[in-house]
């Protein structure tokens, strides 16, 4: 009976105040997605995914409380740019300044081929020197030697 | 054509060196913090004698934020009587000094602050939030915040006296928000 009552009262009011409140479930992938793009700040080389740290596992859990909370991945990243700046990105924005980070190599490769393509249409075009002019007391001497071959 | 290929790879090396002659002038530690010239991320937390520490109800107030840990060994322990000197000697002008212990334990931070006989409040961050919301990379660092409630200098290593009363005495001449 007191069963009954209860799922009642749940079911009448407090179950849309719970579900209301209640946090989101967060996929575990998504967490670990958004905190693989940022910096441990304690670490070197190292993202808050992947690092041990007692700080990165602080970072993981806000993460998580914000995917929780129903913000978007990219809203969780803003979160921390606008705390620490572009710096708690792992990979630079592509945008600004650091934008010429993505396009140096590039634009490093098309120099290469354009340098290559230059160097080696230079020397396919360059003309063959003409044979040497043969002396024909030698070229006599060489026709007798030749002759005389068994 | 051979006379401009000559210079031309020299040439193309000098912007690749000035990059790394720039890179290399920088010290990585001094990440320039984005929060300075902000609003100060509002907290409530609280100090280890159970006193509520809310930063909304020190508005009006040059407030100096310090991040420490019992572990940081020497920085922490070398400013540790210097914020309890600029607290004594500025709490009467209008001047509150707040201690947050990060990523310690309960009993070394209560420890801490024995040792030093701190007496401004001091409260542990558990779940590094207030950290995060600074954007603290290690400690110590220090924030102070002006009596508009902006962050106004953000200093990475220990404070020495003479920092601490420079920046403290030029926001204090700084007129206060009206009430």
């Amino acid at each position: 009976m007191i069963a009954l009552v209860l799922a009642l009262l749940l079911a009448l009011g407090a179950g849309p105040a719970a579900a209301q409140t209640a946090p989101r479930a967060v996929d575990e992938q998504q967490v670990y997605a958004v905190a693989s793009e940022l910096r441990c700040v304690v670490c070197q080389n190292l993202s808050v995914a992947d690092s041990p740290s007692e700080m990165a596992g602080q970072m993981r859990a806000i993460v998580r409380e914000r995917l929780a909370a129903g913000e978007t991945p990219a809203q969780v990243r803003q979160y921390f740019v606008t705390r620490y700046g572009d710096w708690i990105l792992l990979a630079p924005p592509r945008r600004g300044f650091t934008l010429l980070v993505w396009l140096a190599p590039w634009a490093a490769v098309l120099v290469g081929l354009i340098v290559v393509s230059l160097l080696v249409r230079r020397w396919t075009s360059r003309p063959r020197p003409a044979p040497a002019p043969i002396d024909p007391a030698m070229r006599e001497r060489i026709r007798r030697e030749m002759e005389q071959e068994p | 054509m051979k006379r401009a290929w000559r210079w031309l790879l020299p040439l193309a090396a000098v912007p690749v060196l000035a990059l790394l002659a720039y890179g290399f002038r920088l010290n990585p530690r001094e990440i320039p913090s984005p929060l300075v010239g902000r609003p100060a991320a509002p907290f409530a937390l609280t100090s280890f004698d159970g006193a509520k520490l809310d930063l909304a109800s020190l508005h009006g107030r040059v407030v100096v934020l310090n991040f420490w840990a019992s572990w940081c060994y020497p920085a922490c322990y070398e400013e540790a009587p210097v914020l309890e000197r600029g607290w004594r000697a500025y709490r009467d002008r209008g001047v509150t000094v707040l201690g947050v212990d990060i990523q310690d334990k309960d009993e070394a931070g209560r420890k801490f602050v024995q040792d030093f006989s701190l007496s401004f409040p001091n409260a542990p961050d558990p779940g590094g939030k207030v950290s995060v919301d600074y954007g603290i990379y290690g400690v110590p660092e220090t924030f102070f915040i002006d009596r508009q409630g902006a962050i106004r200098v953000k200093h990475v290593s220990a404070l020495t006296d003479q920092i601490f009363k420079d920046t403290v005495e030029r926001l204090l001449a700084e007129p206060a928000p009206p009430r």
